[in-house]
């Protein structure tokens, strides 16, 4: 005797992809239509245009909103700004977690690795916004890192920094020179795990054979380990550089008023009322993320996750 | 003779673990001579300390009478074929092979040529632009051979560079490397922990326990003549009569070491031999062209081994009581 249940059950595990379905439909229905689908209806909206008399998105399918972007040196200046931001912030990461990635790799004992992983773990428990205004306090006019140098006596060094052309500005907390410590500061984490990750799966042989061929110490660090570690610093500058390239917080926060992808979606969409610019302007960011991800995949960036 | 190598009062301790016991050894130019051990007995550790890879708590290290004790790896002149190969995953087989050469900044066109040539002697030919992934386990071996015999060290050390392969190729790889030996004349200094490689192809080996060399010996002494129980037990197969049990069943005054070989079964009685003891068939172990016999009597323990052919058709059941006989010649008295 068997009950209709019973017959049902046997009929899925003789038929797994139909199980298999059954699972993966609810998953699908929200990634397709909740995730994808509100993804594609705004990108679609870079296709219409603003009504420049009423002031009204016209539903009309046309180039005319991305030419605008295009054209307009504001916006030009607006994606190379966030572009050359987001490179910088992603190189002084790889540069700043390196070490930090190959000293938990190859010197620590476990014990101190935990430490490690909490340790730069930590930050990312607590609001980003908080750690934000934070860095705004410490970089600020009167914050401490002003106290601290006038202390030194060397408050003429900070001077002189603020007073370089481009990366300087009134004060720390109001230059591109602060944006790049806060931005670094806050993805470092997504930048050291998966260099971690990588150097931990290039055995201590390697090292010893290199040395053991008549290598020196930097000859072996240029011709192996980072060679080696070359996925690692590809995987997480996806990570630094996606993320540097879509955030509209820190660049109001810390920074000049000068406009970044993030801000000017922000405002379009918003204040605005150009839902066409807004989508247009976040076409950028996926099309750079694209071709990003294109050359990280040949250096196997993907293997290193 | 040239002394290749020369390890004086080598101490070595990891936290509170002696790997290395004061360890002396003398290694000729020329030698086939391994390290050999079960793993934990310091014959890996002893090769890091040749090769500079880990530095001795105290004592020295020469090669060829120069104390290079002090000298980090890349300027000595051995080279080391990893357990694992060791091979850039990230360099096809030429650029591995070729690595030293670029360091040493050799020109293009010698590098090429020698490449070639060692990647002959290795019989790799054909596979230079392979990455080592692509390779199977004996050509990733050849690869590293190829790779460390291109420096032309003086001195080359093996680090159970078989111990990865399955049992044909690693007699095939055998044959090789002590053919690549004889070819190139220069010291080979192997870890192993597989007595019948050790065997069979060194000149000399070094038996480690516990972070001490118990006997260094020629293969044929090593076996013949062990001098302490824990090289008898480890080298073949043998059975160890204690001191006590010597004097009691035997009146003999050493503990020794009887091979099986040389246990003969009786099936009449048989007074020529010296030694006789009545035994109990407690095993019987079929071997292929022999069954290997475990008897017992009361606190003796004896492996013998049997031959069935036609000549020699008795058959020996479990339970059976036998006679065994063995020669005061064939025994070995060891330290107990």
């Amino acid at each position: 005797m068997t009950s209709a249940l019973e017959n049902f059950s046997n009929y899925l595990y003789r038929n797994k992809h139909i199980l298999l379905l059954l699972f993966l439909l609810p998953p699908l229905l929200w990634l397709g239509i909740i995730y994808l689908g509100s993804l594609i209806v705004f990108l679609f909206h870079s296709l219409f245009y603003l009504d420049g008399f009423t002031g009204k998105v016209v539903y009309k399918i046309s180039l005319s909103t991305i030419i605008e972007l295009f054209s307009s040196p504001a916006n030009i200046d607006i994606l190379i700004r966030t572009v050359m931001l987001a490179s910088v912030v992603s190189l002084g990461a790889a540069i700043i977690g390196f070490p930090i990635a190959y000293y938990m790799a190859k010197y620590t004992t476990p014990k101190i690795k935990v430490f490690f992983y909490l340790a730069i773990m930590l930050p990312l428990w607590s609001s980003y916004l908080v750690r934000v205004y934070s860095w705004k306090l410490i970089l600020a006019k009167e914050g401490i890192i002003s106290w601290f140098l006038a202390k030194l006596h060397l408050t003429w060094l900070l001077e002189a920094i603020l007073a370089l052309p481009v990366i300087g500005g009134p004060s720390l907390s109001i230059s591109y020179l602060g944006m790049f410590l806060v931005f670094t500061y806050i993805w470092l984490p997504f930048m050291i795990l998966p260099i971690q990750a990588s150097l931990e799966r290039v055995p201590n042989s390697l090292i010893n054979a290199s040395y053991d061929l008549g290598a020196t110490k930097r000859q072996t660090f240029y011709k192996v380990i980072l060679p080696l570690a070359l996925p690692g610093i590809a995987a997480g500058s996806i990570f630094t550089f996606s993320l540097t390239l879509g955030d509209y917080i820190i660049p109001y926060i810390i920074g000049t008023s000068k406009f970044f992808i993030g801000q000017a979606v922000y405002t379009h969409q918003g204040t605005a009322g150009n839902i066409p610019l807004a989508a247009a302007f976040s076409l950028v960011p996926i099309a750079v993320m694209a071709v990003y991800i294109y050359f990280a995949k040949k250096l196997g960036a993907f293997n290193a996750l | 003779m040239i002394k290749a190598l020369e390890l004086k009062n080598i101490n070595k301790k990891f936290n509170e673990t002696v790997a290395l016991d004061n360890i002396h050894l003398e290694i000729n130019d020329g030698e086939f001579f391994s390290l050999l051990g079960p793993s934990g007995s310091g014959k890996t550790t002893c090769l890091k300390v040749i090769g500079g890879f880990e530095q001795p708590d105290s004592g020295n290290v020469s090669l060829f009478n120069e104390n290079v004790t002090d000298i980090p790896p890349f300027k000595r002149n051995v080279n080391t074929v990893f357990q694992d190969y060791a091979l850039f995953p990230h360099m096809n087989v030429e650029e591995n092979v070729c690595y030293s050469l670029k360091i040493k900044k050799i020109p293009k066109i010698e590098q090429e040529s020698q490449v070639e040539e060692i990647l002959s002697t290795v019989k790799l030919k054909g596979y230079e632009k392979r990455k080592p992934s692509e390779l199977s386990g004996g050509q990733r071996q050849r690869v590293a051979l190829a790779r460390s015999l291109i420096n032309k060290p003086k001195i080359l050390l093996l680090d159970e560079p078989l111990g990865a392969l399955d049992l044909k190729l690693r007699e095939q790889m055998q044959i090789e490397l002590k053919n690549l030996q004889r070819q190139f004349q220069i010291t080979f200094i192997y870890v192993t922990h597989d007595q019948q490689e050790a065997l069979s192809m060194s000149d000399r080996i070094a038996i480690f326990n516990d972070g001490k060399i118990e006997q260094v010996d020629t293969p044929d002494n090593i076996y013949k003549n062990p001098k302490t129980a824990f090289v008898a037990d480890f080298i073949g197969t043998t059975s160890l009569v204690s001191k006590q049990l010597a004097a009691e069943l035997f009146n003999y005054n050493s503990a020794f070491s009887i091979r099986p070989e040389n246990i003969k079964i009786n099936n009449e009685q048989d007074s020529k031999s010296e030694f006789n003891a009545k035994v109990v068939v407690t095993d019987i172990q079929f071997q292929g062209s022999y069954y290997k016999i475990l008897c017992k009597a009361n606190d003796l323990t004896l492996t013998a081994l049997h031959y069935v052919d036609t000549q020699n058709t008795f058959k020996i059941n479990l339970g059976d009581n036998l006679e065994l006989s063995w020669d005061k010649i064939d025994i070995t008295n060891i330290n107990d």
